[in-house]
């Protein structure tokens, strides 16, 4: 057993509890009460675990993309056409004859989320176009693709079990909590159990000796792409039943920023390799939390974005040897000079 | 190691991108002249330089980071950052003579930093501009979350100020003396990179980084110049953003970064380094401009025109993909 301490999941796991701890004492306490009302758990804690869960879902497509040195900046533009096609579709405006059946819309928009992360996958992995000029394609198009579905509008519609999504509870918890739970074991269980989390990180590390060691390089890519197309696409049914609607402007807008953030803070390095999924998750918590935070003590939800550039600034320095490296020799050089 | 084309072919590469990027240009322009009257005019002409000046100038300078084979994506929020603080400053009452040097400073400023975080630390572009672009909208956030107006006569002035001229079709020409500010920015960017040390030194770091560190040059000031030069042409889009609107919001222009690299990529840039220049990039740019003129003239949605402008791009990205493996398997 690796002592916890060495863990990836320890960092994280250790800010989010300081961050908690903050907000506790800061708030005198009513930031962690939870009242039951209708069998159903109310209360801040909650609502971490409930707005957060898209960015874990998130988190975790996006950890496998980044541990195998990629990035995908299209999450956000997946994210408002996966919303916007099955809100289109429940609200009987494309494809009217499935009758606004919640669950053919998300069947559907999960299969064009697949497409979308297909098509990502096929420049990255076949065109060998880095990755962040490839997804800027599909970043820059989505939203007007998701537009062009909406017809411009900004899509409400009336469905309960669709609004369940977002807003369901199962055993007092809610729904969207439910999901990224699964994702997560999926992923665990395909990375852990079977030899493609191993395949991934070796990619990560090098792709050339992986393609000599054997490893299929370009399928694997591909796969992961498309696992994150989905992965962005759930997250757009949570955001777009959270609202009731399909906003194509707003949905997912810069938050492709936020889970490479998230996966940062849980210590996967974004040069591609070494990756926890655990810790992305609670990444990903973090990243919510302080959102929450801010909102609880009413400051300016722009201002948010301040806070997250100190946390990304403080990451990279933490990730930066070069800057250890220089600290060292700072402190170094006090010493002999305190000693002499 | 990453192999590298060899010199000839990545400058064959531009050449063919570029080429075909103006005859696009040209294309799009007569078939929008054949289709709408209007279009042929003059004044369709120059409305695509007085629409799209400050996109020149922010493309111009990201043009810089490219060809170092990096990536800044803080550009949009250095330029909305400029916009709300100097309507901040101009409200307070200071006079315009000392907001622009002082926002045109504060850009340089944090592109140096970002410049200097990249280099020293050894951290990934991406990362760095990441945190600088939160920073940025964080910061306009702070100091307002809602548009703020510019009275200051010389904004106005500035704002205002155009050649005009009647046309015999009818109908007036008009051209706006900030469009020559971002010329000016154009015209001496290409000459800085064609014609002195430090242009070709950026050529040299994009190309190979540890050959051009080989070779003595100094890479350091070069990361970091450019990084500086990006973060001042930001902030000068910025000013210019200001005299367009003449007025200082927090959330303008998102995403304008990535119009930026798309328009250097239509223009031949190679995101790899080492290969591009500015004039291709102010194609680039005017190639959109064209885009968004016809969607405007068919009357269609306008996102078609991202929707456009992503194939596009997309075509650009396959045309260099090509060119760079004809090269390797013809070496081979």
């Amino acid at each position: 057993m690796k002592k916890f301490k060495n863990r990836m999941e320890f960092r994280p796991l250790l800010s989010l509890i300081v961050i908690l701890v903050a907000c506790g004492i800061l708030s005198g306490g009513s930031f962690f009460s939870l009242q039951i009302v209708d069998g159903h758990l109310y209360g801040r804690l909650i609502d971490i675990l409930r707005n957060g869960s898209r960015y874990m879902v998130l988190a975790t497509g996006m950890t496998m993309v980044l541990a195998t040195g990629g990035t995908d900046i299209s999450v956000g533009s997946v994210m408002a056409i996966s919303g916007a096609l099955a809100c289109s579709i429940v609200d009987m405006r494309i494809l009217p004859g499935l009758g606004g059946n919640t669950l053919a819309a998300v069947v559907i928009a999960l299969a064009v989320g697949a497409l979308c992360g297909a098509w990502n996958g096929f420049l990255v992995a076949k065109l060998k176009v880095q990755p962040i000029v490839a997804t800027m394609i599909l970043m820059t198009a989505g939203r007007g693709i998701a537009q062009l579905i909406a017809d411009g509008k900004i899509v409400t519609i009336t469905s309960d079990s669709y609004y369940y999504i977002n807003g369901g509870y199962i055993l007092g918890l809610p729904f969207p909590l439910y999901i990224a739970a699964f994702m997560l074991i999926a992923a665990l269980l395909i990375t852990k159990k079977t030899a493609f989390g191993l395949a991934v990180e070796a990619i990560g590390v090098n792709s050339r000796s992986a393609r000599l060691a054997g490893i299929k390089v370009d399928r694997n890519i591909w796969l992961i792409y498309i696992f994150c197309g989905v992965c962005a696409a759930i997250a757009g049914l949570i955001e777009s039943a959270g609202i009731k609607g399909a906003d194509c402007n707003n949905c997912g807008l810069m938050i492709e920023m936020d889970g490479i953030l998230a996966v940062a803070i849980g210590g996967t390095s974004l040069s591609g390799g070494r990756f926890s999924l655990i810790a992305s998750i609670i990444g990903a918590l973090v990243v919510q939390t302080i959102t929450t935070m801010i909102l609880a003590f009413g400051v300016a939800p722009e201002v948010i974005r301040v806070f997250k550039a100190l946390i990304v600034i403080v990451i990279c320095l933490a990730q930066s040897p070069a800057f250890i490296a220089k600290m060292k020799e700072a402190f170094g050089r006090k010493k002999v000079v305190a000693q002499s | 190691m990453k192999t590298k084309t060899p010199l000839k072919t990545r400058v064959k590469i531009s050449n063919i991108s570029l080429l075909i990027a103006g005859t696009m240009l040209v294309v799009m322009y007569l078939a929008g002249a054949s289709v709408y009257d209007r279009f042929g005019q003059v004044s369709t002409v120059l409305n695509l330089f007085n629409d799209n000046a400050y996109l020149i100038v922010v493309a111009v300078g990201m043009t810089f980071v490219l060809l170092t084979g990096g990536i800044d994506i803080s550009v949009a929020s250095t330029l909305a950052f400029t916009g709300v603080f100097s309507a901040f400053l101009l409200e307070k009452g200071l006079p315009a003579v000392v907001v622009i040097p002082l926002v045109l400073v504060i850009g340089t400023l944090v592109g140096y930093a970002q410049g200097y975080a990249i280099h020293t630390f050894q951290i990934a572009p991406f990362l760095v501009t990441l945190a600088g672009q939160f920073l940025m909208r964080g910061m306009c956030a702070v100091i307002s979350t809602v548009s703020i107006p510019i009275n200051d006569p010389f904004f106005k002035a500035a704002a205002l100020g155009k050649f005009s001229w009647k046309l015999s079709t009818g109908g007036t020409a008009k051209l706006y003396y900030y469009v020559f500010v971002a010329l000016a920015v154009l015209l001496i960017a290409w000459y800085v990179l064609r014609f002195t040390r430090f242009g070709r030194a950026v050529y040299a770091v994009g190309s190979s980084e540890q050959s051009a560190q080989y070779m003595g040059l100094n890479v350091k000031r070069v990361k970091i110049g450019v990084y500086a030069i990006n973060g001042f042409c930001a902030a000068l889009g910025g000013v210019l953003f200001s005299f367009y609107t003449l007025a200082g919001y927090s959330l303008q222009n998102m995403g304008l970064e990535l119009d930026a690299i798309s328009s250097a990529v239509i223009g031949g840039t190679l995101l790899t380094g080492g290969v591009g220049t500015v004039i291709g990039s102010m194609v680039g740019v005017l190639i959109q401009g064209i885009i968004q003129t016809i969607v405007t003239y068919q009357n269609l949605n306008t996102w078609w025109t991202k929707v456009t402008v992503a194939a596009i791009l997309c075509f650009f990205i396959l045309i260099q993909r090509v060119i760079a493996i004809r090269a390797e398997r013809k070496k081979a």
